[in-house]
């Protein structure tokens, strides 16, 4: 592959015009308002835009939407993590002359658009899980949470799962933009909570919210003539092992254990360059298998490695700074919000969660039943 | 059987016909491919270990080993509603295989679930023409 890392940057970020509960705005507006602002962001004109990549809207209703004939388009769709992906996939389109200016968005009015009945039991593979009510994601990630729980221990998970929750909920606590701004968590209140699906408590699982995001991506070249600080991709790397939850190969390896040292590889960096990580939180157990698979700790370890509020503003290991799927929002695919934050974080943009002048962020996003997986590498000088 | 059957239903196409059909006579077959002699789930005419044409149809024991579970206190679809709380499960079958199920038990609880635990297969008719293979503690 040739060497593209530093050949482009993210340029613009910003979320839809409000988030959160946002009654009678469709999912193509929440798109349209955060391109709006994050072109906004980038010092760029909709004309400047030759590049277009999205995920659940196909990019023909998208461009038709916002006015645009792009030359190139991506609707690479392969759940939350697809954001993460359309960077390498906006990398390489540009370094093959295919766009110069890249713009990716994100928006689902997954709240008010809620729908409790689903399941396709016609497909080959789901008319096996959905008819015994392997629907939605708490249920089928449960399947997971729990395997890993027997293998290694039912009361280690636990108190991993309670420590991402309460440490992310503070993040959110200094988030103007999170859901859960106003609500403190304490571990009391996340043992006392209801059940979901069991092992998931309530704050096991992410919000629901309605959410649009998007993102600007150029030539390293071009952005150096932009108005803000160049964020440059370093590294990526993508994939997926499976469809279904049960046909997971490893429910406690997710294809991080790819996508992670692949990134970094790419990179030239090692683990402990990282100064924050953006880690898919679509659920507790998510972000354990996750630290776990990309090798920031040996299997079994995630819930040791977390311990102590370690990820807590203040914490050793900065992850999730925004609040996380879990509390600050998540419209349905989240992947495009870790994205914003790492980009906001590099620049020094985050007031009160600011981190002390972080250099590199790896960004990790799930998607589908712990299917798909994209991992990058951003950095700034 | 249930006069109002809500949830939904196993709709087959030519390559599960065969599953479906034999389910509705409380019996559970698999796919298992010729070429390397493993069974696999989900049937398909063309197996995923080898992507081989080489395959035929085993009629499975119906034992099974419990691999992981949830239980589901929130409705997932209308038509579970009245079922909460629920095991879902994905169970290893004796031939090696797994599948996704549910663990038909009452009141179930952590404690009553333990991984690894034997199963069997039981068959509840949902419709004229489908019947779900589930199973019970042995």
């Amino acid at each position: 592959m040739a060497d593209m890392s530093r050949s482009v940057a993210i340029v613009g970020v910003a979320e839809s015009d409000e988030i959160g509960r946002v009654e009678n705005k469709s999912s193509l507006q929440h798109h349209a308002e955060a391109a709006y602002n994050a072109l906004e962001d980038a010092g760029l004109k909709m004309s400047d835009v030759d590049g277009l990549l999205s995920a659940g809207f196909g990019t023909l209703t998208l461009a038709e939407y916002m006015g645009i004939e792009p030359k190139y388009t991506d609707s690479t769709s392969v759940g939350g993590s697809s954001f993460i992906i359309h960077i390498a996939h906006a990398m390489a389109a540009i370094n093959a002359g295919y766009c110069e200016v890249a713009l990716v968005t994100h928006g689902e009015a997954g709240r008010s658009a809620r729908s409790r009945a689903g399941g396709n039991a016609a497909e080959p593979g789901p008319q096996y899980e959905v008819p015994y009510g392997f629907i939605g994601a708490p249920i089928l990630y449960s399947m997971a949470a729990r395997r890993y729980m027997h293998q290694y221990g039912e009361d280690h998970a636990r108190q991993g799962m309670a420590e991402v929750a309460v440490a992310t909920r503070k993040w959110a606590n200094l988030n103007p933009k999170a859901y859960f701004k106003d609500l403190p968590m304490s571990f009391d209140d996340y043992h006392n909570s209801r059940w979901i699906s069991w092992p998931f408590h309530l704050p096991d699982c992410c919000l629901v919210t309605d959410a649009g995001g998007a993102y600007v991506i150029t030539s390293a070249e071009r952005a150096r003539s932009l108005p803000k600080k160049p964020v440059y991709v370093l590294g990526a790397a993508e994939g997926h092992d499976h469809g279904l939850i049960s046909t997971m190969p490893d429910l406690t390896r997710t294809w991080g254990r790819y996508t992670g040292p692949k990134a970094l590889e790419m990179a030239g960096l090692t683990h402990d360059d990282v100064d924050l990580a953006m880690i898919y939180d679509s659920f507790t157990y998510t972000v354990l298998v996750t630290l776990e698979s990309l090798g920031f700790c040996g299997p079994g370890e995630a819930p040791d490695f977390v311990a102590n509020q370690r990820t807590a503003p203040g914490g050793e290991f900065a992850m999730n700074t925004s609040g996380g799927g879990l509390s600050y929002t998540h419209s349905g695919m989240y992947g495009m919000f870790l994205v914003l934050e790492a980009v906001r974080q590099l620049r020094g943009e985050t007031g009160e969660r600011q981190l002390d002048d972080p250099k590199i962020s790896l960004v990790h996003g799930t998607g589908g039943q712990l299917s798909s997986t994209g991992t990058v590498i951003l950095a700034v000088d | 059987m249930t006069q109002a059957y809500n949830k939904p239903v196993p709709v087959p196409q030519q390559e599960s016909d065969f599953y479906w059909e034999k389910a509705k006579q409380h019996e559970l077959w698999l796919r298992s491919c010729k070429d390397c002699g493993s069974a696999y789930f989900y049937p398909r005419d063309i197996s995923p270990c080898c992507f081989s044409k080489n395959t035929e149809w085993v009629q499975a024991s119906g034992n099974a080993a419990l691999f992981t579970y949830g239980i589901v206190h929130r409705a997932p679809h209308p038509g579970f509603v009245g079922d909460v709380p629920f095991v879902t499960a994905i169970v290893e079958l004796e031939e090696g295989p797994k599948m996704a199920a549910n663990v038909v038990m009452d009141d179930p609880t952590p404690e009553k679930l333990q991984i690894g635990m034997a199963l069997e297969v039981v068959f509840e008719d949902i419709t004229d023409t489908i019947a779900l293979p589930k199973f019970r503690p042995a």
